[in-house]
């Protein structure tokens, strides 16, 4: 037992110029109408904002100088979520930021460092991690022949719609291997997109039988599985950095709304049984942000040491709470506006249901974290 | 004024050496774990002579001035020799509503005859200071305290009565909000704010058993006490402010603190500590998820407040509300305190029902005393519920 072994929490200079360009970009390109207006559309983004943040370089930041991007590792990725998070901004960047890290983490050789290239100049890609619906079952089932043929089905595959990069986790001769699929190999009617209870966000079932690869697609070397379970933790890392940022919109929807509602001849935020539970909402966000940036402070692009699956772990624990508790009380404290779909509050409250399972719930991590402290 | 790595680390070195030679031995009489506990003559004589031997060696007030018998160096200094108070578990420095807010208070806005009579005296322990602002019916309601105070000649005369005031047997200066005008518009504008002497006739100060069975506080009452007009801190009506500006120090949200422990730091660590050899269903309790999940929940929150506490010195990361942390914190510290000691005694099994006193109490009931005095903190320096009207105030703009 050993929980308090790092507590730094501090703020770089690019950090800091991240955090603050970004919500200037975000509040521009993502107003709430523009967010509506991508709910019912194929992609669930748009194309220009998405070729603009390329541009800008935001899916070079977290990849090393070595191989041509930032160098500033995850802990530039997590301002910058964040505040995508705050503006409800639904684009692949995080499934192919994480895409990237594993195929840097993992390998980068050089099939990889094509593909990491093409990622940088703006091409998503994905990582298909789940086989069931069960986070914390990470057995993988599905195979790769000795012909390079796969076999089998992924789900809840993010961002499929867009990603012209799969990297799946597969069995081969019983060991753990990635295979690097591309787009062009996937046919139409393989593609089984899910309705998702958030509309900004996007997935589906995949399946990949019969598909066949080359060698040079397969990364099979002694760092796949902890990569992967890196990659995992970082997952959870950036999630709650936007369930952060969503938390915060929110709270000012709430806010807002407690202070223009009148009934009974007052301001409905002068009742205790609304006004208190929304300080609870400030005080839960506040842990968010102190979790997401402690880890944003000590995550680096070393394997992941314990410190940094504590502080993962307990980001995402914590930000599921606060923004399932947000949202639901967001609803409530709208009356029967709250339960319009013309009300900001659904936009969240689908945010909180999605987000909260991504990665792992609230119990899954903090179970991992009890494993951790009382040696289990 | 900027300190060498090398100079702090070597302050560090000596205060450590100097707290292993000087911490006092076990007394053989329960010692209080805050300021709010000093409820026998033992504990009080034993816990002044430690504070003046810590100031005598230089390290309480450290940052206050020199002349007023402060140290007159970098605040940094002060926050070293606390963190090895802490690290090193030594007594607490009891007298708190002076080192605290009292003092702060008078060094930051008083009059420099002020300063000169009473900043030292806190220091050295040799004055010992109450807070007298709540009444028997106005509690939360300060604003509204009754106590009067009229001048007559070269004095105030007191009448009324303060109540939960700690200490209040025991100090000889008061630090007491009462009210020179009856009939002004606003009920805040009335009131004064007095460092009221103790030893004068007409003030009786009746100790008031507390929850635990210990002494701590009194009630004290005020018949046709006169005190010097002198004793008024700036002028009549601005008591309000006054206190309020007093409240910012007691929550932690105003800097000026002398130094020393105010209370005994228990963490989750401590806790679990203990756990190890507790049993559930005949098994070991850390095999419990239930029990496990509880722990989990209870380090985060310990962990967030941390982390909080460095997070309000980032400005980026605080913008959104930038009041936030410092006001919300007595808020989540006190409730997080309370509700771990009490997990801390639901975990015990048959042995959470003992009492102190009891030979086979876990740590002497430690935690069973610890959960009733938390409550101590969620209640005295405005309750919870009073921080969570605060903050949605103050914070996010809610209305009253
Ligand atoms: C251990 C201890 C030491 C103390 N030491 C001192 C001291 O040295 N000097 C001193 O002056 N005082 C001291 N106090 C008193 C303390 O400041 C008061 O007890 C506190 O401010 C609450 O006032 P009250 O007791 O009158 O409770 P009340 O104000 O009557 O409150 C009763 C309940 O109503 C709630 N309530 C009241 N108003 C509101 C509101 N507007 N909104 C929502 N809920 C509300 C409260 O939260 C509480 O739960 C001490 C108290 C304790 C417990």
């Amino acid at each position: 037992m050993n929980k308090t072994s790092s507590n730094s929490l501090s703020l770089t200079e690019e950090q800091a110029m991240l955090l603050e360009a970004s919500r200037e970009f975000c509040r521009k390109k993502s107003t709430i109408e523009d967010v509506r207006r991508q709910l019912d559309t194929v992609l669930g983004y748009d194309l220009n904002v998405w070729n603009e943040m390329v541009d800008l370089g935001w899916l070079s930041i977290a990849i090393p100088e070595h191989l041509s991007g930032s160098g500033l590792g995850v802990n530039g990725l997590v301002p910058l979520i964040e505040n995508m998070g705050r503006a409800m901004l639904g684009t692949p960047l995080v499934s192919t930021v994480l895409a990237a890290q594993l195929l840097i983490r993992a390998d980068a050789g050089e099939y990889s460092e094509r593909l990491l290239q093409k990622i940088v100049e703006g091409t998503p890609a994905t990582i298909a991690f789940l086989e069931n619906s069960d986070w914390g079952d990470t057995k993988i089932r599905c195979e790769i022949g000795s012909d390079l043929t796969i076999q089998g089905t992924k789900d809840f595959v993010d961002d499929t719609m867009a990603a012209q990069i799969f990297i799946l986790p597969l069995i081969k001769n019983g060991e753990l291997v990635l295979a690097l699929v591309e787009r062009q190999q996937l046919s139409d009617n393989a593609i089984f997109p899910h309705v998702l209870i958030d509309q900004t966000k996007r997935s589906a079932r995949i399946d990949f039988s019969g598909i066949k690869i080359e060698s040079s697609q397969i990364i099979e070397n002694g760092r796949v599985e902890k990569s992967l379970s890196d990659v995992r933790i970082i997952g959870a890392l950036l999630v709650a950095a936007e369930q952060a940022g969503s938390s915060a919109a929110c709270l000012d929807l709430v806010v807002d709304y407690l202070n223009t509602r009148k009934q009974f001849g007052n301001l409905i935020g002068s009742y205790q049984a609304l006004k208190h539970p929304t300080v609870d909402m400030l005080t839960m966000l506040d842990a968010s942000r102190s979790f997401i940036y402690h880890a944003a402070t000590i995550i680096s692009d070393a394997p992941i040491q314990k410190d940094v699956r504590v502080a993962c772990h307990m980001a995402k624990a914590q930000s599921t709470n606060t923004l399932t508790f947000t949202a639901d009380r967001a609803v409530q404290f709208h009356g029967g506006m709250g339960f319009t779909y013309a009300c900001d509050a659904q936009l969240y409250i689908r945010r909180a249901q999605w987000s909260q399972q991504q990665y792992g719930d609230a119990e899954y991590h903090r179970s991992a974290l009890a494993g951790i402290f009382f040696d289990k | 004024m900027t300190n060498s790595k090398k100079e702090l680390e070597e302050f560090r070195t000596e205060v450590s050496a100097w707290l292993g030679d000087n911490k006092p031995k076990e007394p053989g009489f329960l010692l209080p774990q805050s300021f709010m506990e000093v409820g026998t003559d033992q504990q009080l004589d034993f816990l002044r002579e430690w504070q003046y031997k810590i100031w005598s060696a230089g390290y309480l007030g450290l940052a206050w001035p020199k002349e007023y018998g402060g140290g007159g160096v970098d605040p940094v200094f002060q926050t070293i020799a606390d963190k090895e108070m802490r690290r090193l578990g030594v007594p607490i420095c009891f007298n708190i509503i002076g080192l605290g807010w009292a003092g702060p208070l008078i060094k930051d806005i008083g009059t420099e005859a002020e300063k000169k009579k009473y900043l030292k005296g806190i220091l050295t322990a040799e004055d010992i200071w109450c807070q007298g602002f709540s009444e028997p019916d106005y509690g939360s309601d300060l604003g509204n305290v009754q106590m009067r105070a009229v001048r007559d000649g070269d004095e105030y005369v007191i009448n009324g009565t303060k109540i939960w005031t700690t200490m209040g047997n025991y100090a000889k200066y008061m630090i007491l909000l009462a009210r020179t005008n009856k009939t002004t518009e606003r009920k805040y504008d009335g009131l004064s704010f007095f460092l009221a002497p103790m030893n004068v006739s007409g003030i009786e100060a009746k100790p008031i058993r507390k929850i635990t069975g210990e002494y701590g506080f009194t009630e004290t009452f005020f018949t046709d006490a006169r005190i010097p007009a002198d004793s008024i801190m700036g002028q009549e009506g601005q008591g309000w402010k006054i206190a309020m500006q007093t409240l910012q120090y007691e929550r932690g949200a105003e800097a000026g603190h002398a130094g020393g422990l105010a209370f005994v730091r228990v963490q989750m660590d401590d806790l679990i500590g203990q756990l190890k050899s507790a049993y559930r269903n005949g098994k070991p309790l850390l095999d419990d998820p239930i029990v496990c999940d509880q722990l989990v929940s209870l380090i985060m929150e310990e962990k967030a407040i941390s982390l909080g506490d460095k997070r309000t010195h980032i400005g980026p990361l605080t913008s959104d509300y930038p009041l936030s942390l410092p006001l919300s914190h007595k808020l989540r510290y006190t409730e997080y305190a309370r509700r771990m000691r009490k997990l801390a005694v639901n975990l015990q099994g048959a042995a959470g029902a003992l009492d102190v006193g009891d030979d086979s109490a876990l740590e002497g009931g430690f935690w069973q005393k610890a959960y009733f005095q938390s409550f101590s903190a969620t209640i005295g320096g405005g309750t919870s519920q009073v921080q969570a009207n605060i903050v949605a105030e103050h914070v996010l703009g809610l209305p009253k």
